[in-house]
């Protein structure tokens, strides 16, 4: 789960690891309020979406008047924000953060994440501040440097110093860079994340560190012992589809393609994306009924990809093993019955009461294509549609 | 004949008594395996499907002799469930379960380092020797004993190559679902390691799909270490970045873990890349033929 810019800094803020002073608006006239709070004569206004990429594509502005707060949160709010992160569909921006303007000296790196790997938490810092991490570890991997955390003490004091010095962080700042360190690893740890990012991590003309940015992802599976942290969901952020489907434990991501898909397993959900693909189709979703489907879910899934105005025809994929094929069958038509539907429907049934669950199918009147195999069934959907429309 | 099972495990099921515990413990026992005990705690002294529930993993080892454990209990005492078993010292741990918060799971790998327990997932279908034993939720009746070895990160798409190969009348030596998170307790490599020790089998499916790097370091290991004869497919080669496609781990991030990078590093290894997962079955039987190794699979 990912959250926005202003809620990782109050985490922070509150595990003691220091952030600009703050607060979010959702109208010019709060922008302009926060900002006179806030005093002094430099502010900065950034966009509140969940993507990066804010600052190239105009979504963090400069004002250096309370007029100029007004006009760039008018500016900003309700605007739609395109990022190389958003899509070409953009983002609408309905918050804004406004903070006090910060007096860069040098910009630095610092993050963590679950390294598979290694099976632990790598603390990774960078004196490229500022930048793409990405970017970094793929043009100058020598000026990324890392830290491994043994679960059983956790980051140590002298990590965090190796760290701290290996970036070129003057002896003076080293202080303060331990707890600094120290309390991101605490917060990542007590609020389950997967993913920390403070980029760029300022170090100021006063001498001074602070989280200038802030990016946070969570552990979905972790959100049931972290409620804090599942407040902090912002449903305006996602696919309303992807959100529907969520409620019924439904695993839903939308694509770009015209061929609506419902496989049970994440595996073969994938593989009967990649299969509509390979015979010149296009997947419009993968869609993940789950290893116990019921009817509901079933209907529910067939609403979800209905829902879908692209959606030309549907390729349904089940290997049914303890899932039997004719109570998916059952599940099948009734859902058909009860959406309505209106496009092509190909089936492919495999596994436990495959012949069963193909008698129903077949008995049921309605106009379902079926197939013997994945292939099968991905040619028949792809030709019913049409290659790449 | 096999690796990590065989019809001499003795199975113990944690969560017997749960739905999911007790439905899978009876399609374990109805398909001959070894299923001599259950856990749950404050359950001891009930009975399911005939075999004793106990309050303990230690109680369940010492009264029955159970070498394996098969885990079914929910995500958030999953990680307990582990550790309780592996402290009762048992060899091989199947963690069915779905859904550990993941930093249970660093806690967990560096609780059973240096411990002679093996754990397999979390959130895998589990391990089956067809014919012998099934400790896991995969449906027994598609396998057939056999030679040629599996490992894969998912479920449903493991039970599609199993059955490609039945139906092609080629049997599987051991079928292991390693798990669709990002920290589990075995890798690719560790099972390869096990089916090239293996005298009874001859070939091995691997099946990948996008997220980390683990079938990047499967294919050196292979290139390295592997003589008998590798055929993969990786799941996702139209999967966008930044999702995570249902499992876990399977996500691409920051650029890494594509399937693209995959299917190129096991091509580089000498491995054959099934181009669909329709394909998978045919692409062995190919390999085998070059091989000479197909009359040595099938009948």
């Amino acid at each position: 789960m990912n959250v926005h810019e202003y809620q990782a800094k109050a985490l922070l803020r509150e595990s003691g690891v220091p952030v600009p002073r703050g607060e979010v608006a959702t109208s010019a006239e709060e922008a302009v309020e926060i900002a006179r709070r806030l005093g002094g004569d430099l502010w900065v206004v950034k966009a509140q979406i969940h993507a990066g990429g804010r600052g190239k594509a105009g979504g963090v502005k400069l004002a250096r008047s309370l007029d100029e707060v007004r006009a760039h949160a008018e500016a900003l709010l309700g605007r739609t924000l395109v990022t190389h992160q958003t899509g070409p569909e953009g983002k609408v921006v309905r918050k804004v953060l406004v903070e006090e303007g910060t007096a860069i000296e040098r910009e630095f790196y610092i993050g963590a994440v679950v390294d598979r790997a290694t099976g632990r938490v790598v603390v990774m810092a960078s004196s490229e501040g500022g930048v793409e991490i990405e970017a970094v570890a793929a043009r100058a991997p020598e000026k990324i440097v890392k830290e491994t955390v043994d679960p059983a003490v956790g980051l140590m004091p002298y990590q965090a110093r190796k760290l701290a010095y290996a970036i070129g962080l003057p002896r003076e700042a080293v202080g303060k860079a331990v707890p600094f360190f120290l309390n991101l690893y605490r917060v990542f740890v007590e609020k389950d994340a997967s993913l920390a990012e403070i980029n760029p991590l300022v170090l100021t003309r006063g001498g001074e560190l602070v989280a200038l940015d802030a990016k946070f992802n969570f552990d979905d599976n972790a959100l049931f012992r972290r409620p804090e942290v599942a407040a902090l969901r912002d449903l305006d952020e996602e696919d309303p589809k992807e959100v529907e489907a969520s409620k019924y434990g439904l695993s839903y991501i939308a694509l770009d393609g015209n061929i609506g898909c419902m496989v049970n397993g994440a595996g073969l959900a994938m593989a009967t994306m990649d299969i509509i693909q390979f015979y010149g189709g296009r997947p419009a979703n993968f869609l993940d009924v789950g290893g116990g489907a019921s009817k509901e879910k079933v209907t529910a899934a067939f609403k979800i990809i209905l829902a879908d105005p692209n959606v030309k025809g549907i390729f349904v994929n089940i290997f049914g093993g303890i899932m039997k094929c004719d109570i998916i069958a059952e599940g099948i038509v009734a859902a058909a019955r009860e959406v309505g539907l209106d496009r092509p429907l190909v089936v492919r049934l495999e596994g436990t009461n495959v012949e069963l669950g193909k008698a129903i199918l077949d008995r049921s009147g309605l106009p379902i294509i079926s197939a013997d195999t994945m292939a099968d069934g991905a040619q028949k959907i792809v030709e019913i549609v049409g290659k790449g429309a | 004949m096999s690796i990590l099972v065989d019809h001499t495990t003795r199975v113990i099921v944690q969560g017997i008594t749960g739905d999911a515990g007790r439905f899978h413990a009876g399609q374990m026992i109805e398909y001959g395996t070894k299923v001599v005990g259950g856990v749950t705690p404050g359950k001891g002294g009930t009975e399911v499907h005939g075999v004793p529930v106990f309050d303990t993993v230690a109680e369940a080892v010492r009264a029955t002799g159970a070498d394996a454990s098969v885990i079914f209990v929910p995500p958030a005492y999953a990680a307990d469930a582990i550790l309780e078993a592996a402290d009762a010292g048992i060899r091989l741990i199947v963690a069915i379960t779905e859904g550990i918060p993941v930093l249970d799971m660093v806690k967990v790998k560096r609780a059973l380092e240096g411990r002679p327990t093996r754990l397999i997932g979390p959130n895998c279908p589990g391990v089956i020797t067809p014919g012998a034993a099934k400790l896991g939720i995969m449906p027994g009746y598609i396998h057939k004993p056999g030679k040629v070895g599996i490992v894969s990160r998912s479920g449903t798409l493991t039970y599609e190559a199993v059955h490609q190969l039945t139906t092609r009348g080629i049997g599987q030596s051991t079928a292991v679902g390693i798990g669709g998170d990002p920290v589990k307790g075995t890798e690719f490599i560790d099972v390869l390691k096990l089916f090239e020790e293996d005298p009874d089998t001859e070939a091995v499916i691997l099946i990948g799909e996008i997220g980390g790097t683990a079938e990047e370091e499967a294919a050196r290991w292979i290139e390295a270490n592997m003589t008998k004869p590798v055929v993969a497919f990786i799941a996702g080669q139209t999967a966008p970045p930044g999702r995570r496609m249902g499992h876990a781990g399977a996500i691409i991030a920051g650029g890494q873990g594509t399937a693209k990078e995959k299917v190129a590093a096991l091509e580089a290894a000498g491995v054959r890349v099934a181009p669909t997962p329709a394909a998978i079955g045919e692409t062995l039987v190919e390999t085998l033929k070059v091989r000479g190794l197909l009359d040595k699979v099938t009948g």
